[in-house]
């Protein structure tokens, strides 16, 4: 038993992190829609600099910064902790979410004269609801609490699906609705048996107590499952395309680069903080076959998509596939696990700023054209230039070709898979890389044609140069230094646990 | 057969039966009325883990309780969000079903202002 842990240097940043837009939330519900799209902007610098000091504390610190909230250690109090990954994904959701606020102003403004608008009103408290429920999963250290932000995050997910107010936005929000409703309550289920079994949720405690039982693997079971379903893996990913692609596209972007990504982080902070010292059996196969069948599967099924959005819906589940390859690559004590792990961090980042940035351009085109139906792109380049290089340049890191942050990812999941003598994984790379090259091309060859094409309106210049920032951080992620990825190791459960048991 | 197991029993039973209507139901409603079922279960389970984790003086565990109560909380919210979507789709569409071809006959309504 290790000594009870205490707040450490730079812990109250944590709370920063998560009152900041919980704070937000509370002004904005009293002072109106007008003052909530100011304070979620308004805020946006404030997130940044709070994830900016988190992250040089890991840094400086070299080990995870902990905050025991109201001064009771675990079991008895709740932990807050970030480790490099926490602290990057903190980054991340602070520079994504106030960029999809920043070209949301226009689609979601309030009426000139002092008038309310419904859907103004609900987009941004909702988005500032992403960034609380965002930042108490990055940082909660508790499964419980950890519950309650994944709830969080469903329930201000939802209304941003749903919020053009359209029947087919709330039928694919009822959908996505219900599948996280059941998603969250086996994942309960799963913590009750641990809480009964070890006697408390704490990760850090738990990882210590645990021990081959049954209830543990009943338990394993019951929360990845629920965490699958809420991470739209196959074949749990039938709530995302409508959800995903019926939603605005600021509403898309966070959704699709961020949401998702939540319960991901969730799943690996199960595998890797609290089920290590459990023997292998299997899952971690399961889940890289689930994730390999999600790479073909959503691949396949984006090349058929007639509408732009649907595609790119249809592309996210075959990207969060390449997710789960982080299971059987990046756990265990191996040579190769470090490169499995940073591939897999890897890939969630680029994959979040390649999805939000081509999630906007489509909504960029959509606005401009005034559909999004890729057989009638024809030309659709000449007229707007930046808004397909953006979408190519998303699609350069999708296919993870050089440079690009998307290539890291896949280089180093592709080296661990042929260290590991794990050479199926590495097809599975290969063949989704060629897939998503496939749907690239139906999008960019048709549009770079010579035909003329009349614009209903010109493209708006900030949401092109929004969209392009984005799209251009996804492939300067692939020039990550070293010390990004010594970043990521700080508190990687793989090395602390590295002793004999 | 003590008390502990029967309602172990119980538990367990309601979650196997909310699952089975989770998946035989194709209405959104019998949907929802499902995971209360399979809430109620787990909520249950919560209970019998609390009665286990008995020490000293205390007849229970509170932790597991007060997990219990915001447990309860969150399905009752996630339960009126549910409703709400539906009414709101009943409204727009004029029936209540998941299948995306239900919602593509329908035209694209009105800005909601």
């Amino acid at each position: 038993m290790t000594a009870a842990e205490t707040t450490t240097q730079g812990g109250a940043l944590l709370v920063l992190a998560i009152l900041l837009p919980s704070a937000g939330i509370l002004a904005s519900f009293a002072l109106g829609s007008r003052a909530a799209e100011r304070i979620a902007l308004g805020s946006a610098p404030i997130a940044l600099v709070i994830a900016l000091a988190v992250l040089a504390e890991v840094w400086r610190a070299g080990r995870p910064i902990v905050y025991t909230v109201a001064g009771l250690s675990p079991p008895l109090g709740i932990a807050l902790r970030a480790d490099g990954v926490s602290a990057v994904m903190l980054l991340a959701s602070a520079l994504i979410v106030p960029a999809s606020g920043l070209y949301a102003r226009a689609g979601f403004a309030s009426p000139p004269g002092g008038g309310e608008s419904r859907k103004a009103f609900t987009f941004w408290i909702m988005l500032q609801g992403i960034s609380a429920a965002l930042a108490i999963v990055f940082v909660s250290g508790d499964l419980f609490n950890l519950y309650v932000a994944l709830e969080l995050l469903t329930f201000a997910a939802v209304p941003l699906a749903c919020v053009e107010g359209r029947a087919e936005t709330f039928a694919a929000a009822l959908r996505y609705l219900l599948f996280a409703l059941f998603g969250s309550i086996f994942y309960l289920l799963g913590a009750a048996l641990l809480y009964g079994a070890f006697g408390t949720l704490d990760i850090a405690l738990l990882a210590e107590r645990i021990r081959p039982i049954p209830a543990v693997t009943a338990a394993a079971a019951l929360m990845t499952a629920g965490l699958l379903a809420k991470t739209a893996l196959f074949p749990l990913h039938l709530w995302l395309p409508p959800a995903h692609a019926n939603a605005p596209a600021p509403a898309s972007a966070v959704l699709s680069g961020l949401v998702v990504k939540g319960s991901f982080f969730l799943t690996v902070r199960l595998w890797f903080y609290v089920l290590p010292g459990l023997p292998a059996i299997g899952f971690d196969a399961i889940l890289g076959a689930l994730g390999s069948a999600a790479v073909v599967f959503g691949s396949v099924l984006a090349l058929r998509q007639p509408r732009l959005k649907l595609l790119v819906a249809y592309s996210t589940i075959a990207q969060i596939g390449y997710l789960f390859l982080i299971f059987p690559l990046g756990s265990g004590l191996h040579s190769w696990t470090a490169d499995g792990w940073n591939g897999g961090v890897m890939q969630v980042l680029a994959h979040a700023f390649a999805k939000a940035a081509m999630f906007l351009a489509a909504g960029l085109l959509y606005e401009s054209l005034g559909h999004d139906k890729i057989a009638k792109f024809s030309g659709a380049a000449r007229a707007m230039p930046m808004t397909f290089l953006t979408l190519g340049l998303g699609g350069l890191s999708l296919m993870g070709l050089p440079p690009s942050g998307g290539f890291a990812a896949k280089w180093l999941l592709l080296r661990a898979s042929i260290a590991s003598g794990q050479w199926f994984w590495a097809l599975v790379l290969i063949v989704g890389g060629l897939l998503a090259a496939g749907y690239m091309y139906r999008i960019l060859a048709p549009a770079l044609t010579s035909n003329a094409i009349s614009l209903k309106a010109p493209p708006r210049r900030a949401g092109e140069a929004i969209a392009l920032t984005l799209a251009v951080v996804a492939v300067a992620l692939g020039f990550a230094p070293e010390s990004f990825f010594q970043l990521l190791d700080i508190g990687r459960p793989a090395l602390m646990t590295a002793g004999p048991p | 057969m003590s008390a502990s197991t029967i309602a172990g029993f119980v538990g367990s039973g309601l979650v196997g039966l909310g699952l089975y209507a989770l998946i035989v139901n194709p209405e959104p409603l019998k949907k929802l009325l499902a995971f209360n079922l399979i809430g109620s279960g787990v909520f249950l389970v919560f209970g019998l883990v609390a009665r286990r984790g008995a020490v000293g003086a205390f007849l229970f565990d509170p932790v597991p309780q007060a997990m219990v109560i915001t447990g309860i909380v969150v399905a009752f919210a996630a339960s009126a969000l549910a409703v709400a979507l539906m009414l709101r789709l009943a409204d727009e569409s004029g029936c209540i079903a998941l299948d995306p071809e239900g919602g593509t006959r329908l035209d694209d309504g009105a800005e909601d202002t």
